[in-house]
């Protein structure tokens, strides 16, 4: 049997992906006007429940590019039942995100033992002014909306879920 | 006493002058050619600094450095997430791969080991950053030798692998995934699934590849024959990876070493050639990318149930100790020599990168081959300037 | 259509020839580019293409001409200024002197010189000069590599376009253009008349190296070197940028373009087609219309061919500079001589 040279067996592949394109249409996304979905777990944009946050640090401690700011004062609470002492509390004065030095590593989110960090796909809020990157609570607390539930685990995986 | 008038004089000197000057030029030991740092032909900014002798190379060495971001340093003022972190994008198209041989490293250290379901998903992620990686380089291959149409499939083709490392862990390029004791989650439901139909997807890419660019008689009179690495300068010079079994050398980690990662679950062979020559580097690395398509199938099939991560604390503080743990990454041998001091960070990581030992040959390997075989001999040696310069 | 010009004052007819002159090199060019550089290369490549200029991209090629013709107008310090702002001029101007005698209809064509072939053949190489200009006056020792390159590579290539030129010229019995054309549509094959004589078939080894000489003397894949984009960034064009590079550009794939025509006109028949399904004998009795239908039929004999050059621009890798010498030297040339004295031994015995 004759052996079909190479160079044909090549132009058939792209002749044959001109006929695949034109017939099946291409992978392409044509962003802005068609956009994907990202996975549920995508590193698009780090969300603040304030309610959750006591202000402990670690978060701006173990990020590795020290982008997280933080600044938070003492007060004290109404007590939770009568008559028993007013609790001390930390309530935040300042949480910024510097998402101009983030990494999106994840470690802040990782880290927090409060559940106050959440990862959310958002990934559509470049500025074109870079100060206006760094996000502070209160756009920090509204993408908080946008925070999906994780996503069931595969067959096999331990139940225990955090 | 001459017949011409000053003026006249005047630009007859100003010519021979002119011609003394070329004569100069043309008849210096050639022509110094810097390729690079900016150049389409090296993977980021290396700089190659070549003599040339009309269209041959009389001389050449690498420059390299352009790319350096002081790794090891960063790493003496990082805790061992951060640096997980930042290992990831020393070799950024294959990154998970990087984070693996660091892991093991600390765990060696602490004496943990990763539960078994660990172990099987850290190889998965391993091999499919392996795919990648080394479908980027196919495409990549042609592009260097003129052919542009196989680096768009290899992109589409890459976004699928790509894909499915996000809806994992998050990242696309850079997963972050790896955590000393196990890993950081859990797949999500029907991953498994999505991988069978995409690793369907990347043996039919292979196949076009081999259509389009291997069998080409062009591309093969392009490559073979081009920079022969005859077998023991290859072991000299302290090549690894596909480099070294494409020059007759039976070498890989993942066979010959025993460490927590479950290869040798897998029924998979190690392919080499004997040539040495560019066709055999790039011909090694389809053949390794169709392998790396079968461990992950039949690991797939074998993931056992359990937990991802084992008893670990929540702040880990490594012990005191030296560390050193190689891997067969996708650019050849990686490793870490981690010093720890009992501190929540190394002490000192020393990082051996794959890509630094394998361009330590081109000055011996380009030396009288032809302009556009230089950068045959590149591209088929395959490095990244992460790896590099760390 | 002669009678209608005839009463045209001579200025008239110049400005039409000029206008039609120019119609003919960039429509083609314009065409070329879209359908097949944005089009079909982006769909070989599995991805669109041009999206978003117009509806299909079909106003990118304008937008990027608009793109060019507003940049700075950049000469390196060390350049020799007047050549190096000559070569694309050279290189764009021996498009148009091709183009001039090419046929476009019974009575549709700018001159009608008795020497078509010769003087085709002779104008074709005024680029070459173009291009080592470029390359040597650019003062980048990438330029000069591809400037080098490109002297021997389309010095190489000419010789086997000439000699694959010389079959059909043996058999048509004529270096004139027109003549060639009627001489395919009024003959017969196998005693068919309905399919005409079209060289392609009669000479098939001449039609595949004038291909591949053309694929060599545009620079494109896999013929590249002087341009070999990963080497040498773009060889003899890398100093170029703004509106002399649009030139470059243009004059790239209207030289593909005027090439294809001359080439359909030496092998496919040109602008007519078979005369016997009309019952013409000659190409008085050719009705008007078909002056009209002429340039169409023409443009899609020369589309179809600019897809057989393209085609085979995206398909391969390139070859190496020597690699492509021999190819010439001891492949091409020889089979394109035997090919004349075969044709020449059958001309005379049949």
């Amino acid at each position: 049997m004759a052996k079909v040279p190479g160079l044909v067996k090549g132009l058939g592949v792209t002749l044959g992906t001109l006929f695949k394109t034109t017939v099946n249409g291409s992978n392409t996304v044509q962003y802005p006007h068609e956009k994907e979905t990202p996975p549920i777990r995508s590193r698009g944009v780090i969300a603040l429940h304030q309610d959750n946050c006591t202000s402990c640090m670690l978060c701006s401690r173990s990020c590795p590019d020290w982008c997280i700011y933080i600044e938070a004062h003492k007060e004290l609470a109404p007590p939770r039942r009568e008559g028993g002492k007013p609790r001390q509390v930390n309530l935040l004065d300042r949480f910024d995100i510097d998402y101009a030095l983030c990494m999106y590593c994840g470690i802040c989110v990782e880290v927090c033992p409060f559940d106050a960090l959440f990862w959310s796909p958002e990934y559509e809020y470049s500025e074109p002014n870079i100060s206006d990157l760094l996000h502070d609570k209160t756009k920090l607390s509204e993408w908080m909306e946008t925070v999906p539930e994780a996503p069931e685990l595969e067959a096999g995986a331990d139940k225990k879920k955090k | 006493m001459t017949m011409l008038g000053d003026r006249q004089q005047l630009s007859y000197i100003a010519s021979q002058a002119a011609d003394a000057r070329l004569n100069l030029e043309l008849e210096t030991e050639g022509m110094t050619l810097n390729i690079g740092p900016q150049h389409p032909a090296t993977h980021g900014t290396l700089r190659i600094i070549a003599r040339l002798d009309g269209e041959q190379v009389v001389w050449a060495e690498p420059a390299c450095g352009y790319m350096h971001r002081g790794y090891e340093k960063l790493t003496e003022v990082r805790t061992f997430p951060q640096v997980t972190t930042l290992v990831n994008r020393i070799d950024w198209l294959g990154s998970f791969a990087n984070e693996v041989p660091f892991i093991l490293a600390a765990e060696k250290l602490m004496g943990v080991e990763a539960p078994t379901r660990a172990q099987y998903i850290r190889t998965i992620l391993f091999e499919l950053s392996r795919i990648a990686n080394v479908s980027l380089f196919l495409g990549d291959l042609g592009v260097q030798l003129g052919a542009i149409t196989p680096v768009f499939l290899a992109f589409r083709d890459r976004e699928y692998v790509l894909n499915l490392i996000e809806s994992a862990t998050g990242g696309r390029f850079h997963p972050n995934f790896d955590r000393i004791g196990g890993l950081k989650d859990d797949l999500p439901a029907g991953w498994i699934d999505e991988t069978r139909a995409v690793m369907k997807k990347l043996r039919s890419f292979c196949d076009q590849i081999e259509d389009l660019l291997f069998g080409n008689e062009i591309f093969q009179s392009r490559t073979r024959g081009i920079g022969v690495i005859p077998r023991d300068v290859a072991l000299q010079y302290g090549l690894s990876g596909a480099n070294l079994r494409a020059s007759g050398v039976d070498w890989d980690l993942r066979r010959d070493q025993t460490l927590p990662m479950v290869w040798n679950k897998a029924d998979w062979k190690v392919w080499t050639h004997p040539d040495g020559d560019s066709f055999a580097r790039c011909w090694v690395r389809l053949q390794e990318t169709r392998e790396s398509t079968k461990i992950v199938d039949q690991l797939l099939g074998a993931i056992p149930s359990g937990p991802v991560m084992a008893k670990v604390p929540k702040i880990i503080k490594v012990p005191e100790g030296e560390a050193w743990v190689s891997t067969e990454n996708p650019l050849g041998e990686m490793g870490y020599y981690v010093v720890s001091r009992g501190d929540l960070g190394p002490f000192r990581v020393k990082i051996r990168s794959a890509s630094f030992n394998n361009i330590s040959i081109t000055p011996w390997l380009l030396r009288g081959v032809y302009v556009p075989d230089i950068v045959t001999i590149l591209a088929s040696l395959y490095f990244i300037l992460g790896d590099i310069d760390r | 259509m002669i009678a209608l010009l005839a009463e045209v004052p001579y200025w008239g007819q110049s400005l039409l020839r000029v206008l039609g002159g120019l119609v003919a090199v960039l429509l083609p060019a314009g065409t070329i580019v879209y359908v097949f550089l944005f089009k079909m290369m982006s769909f070989m490549q599995s991805r669109l293409g041009p999206m978003e200029a117009g509806p299909y991209g079909s106003m990118q090629l304008f937008a990027e001409v608009g793109k060019w013709l507003q940049k700075e107008d950049i000469v390196p310090d060390r350049a020799d200024a007047r050549i190096f702002k000559m070569a694309p001029i050279i290189v764009l101007v021996s498009t148009f002197l091709l183009v001039v005698v090419v046929p476009f209809g019974p009575e549709a064509w700018f001159t009608d010189f008795e020497t078509g072939v010769f003087y085709a053949l002779a104008v074709s190489s005024v680029s070459v000069l173009g291009i080592l200009i470029a390359g040597w006056s650019s003062a980048n020792k990438y330029s000069l590599l591809g400037g080098l390159r490109a002297a021997g590579q389309l010095i190489a290539y000419e010789l086997p376009m000439v000699l694959a030129v010389m079959g059909v010229v043996i058999q048509a019995g004529t270096m004139n253009l027109q003549k060639i054309v009627v001489a395919q549509n009024t003959g017969s094959m196998f005693g068919i008349d309905a399919i005409g004589h079209p060289y392609v078939i009669s000479q098939f080894f001449g039609f595949i190296i004038f291909m591949i000489a053309i694929q060599a003397e545009l620079t494109q894949a896999p013929f590249d070197m002087p341009i070999a984009e990963s080497e040498l960034v773009s060889g003899y064009m890398t100093e170029y940028s703004g509106f002399r590079f649009l030139i470059f550009f243009i004059g790239e794939f209207a030289t593909a373009g005027v090439f294809a025509m001359i080439a359909s006109v030496l092998f496919l028949g040109g602008w007519g087609v078979p005369f016997t399904w009309f019952g013409w004998t000659s190409i008085d009795d050719v009705a008007n219309w078909m002056n009209f239908v002429g340039p169409l039929i023409m443009f899609t004999k020369m589309m179809l061919l600019v897809f057989i050059i393209m085609w085979i621009r995206f398909s391969y890798p390139r070859l190496r500079e020597d690699q492509l010498q021999r190819f010439a030297w001891k492949g091409l040339i020889p089979i394109a001589l035997i090919n004349i004295m075969v044709t020449a031994i059958l001309k005379v015995v049949f």
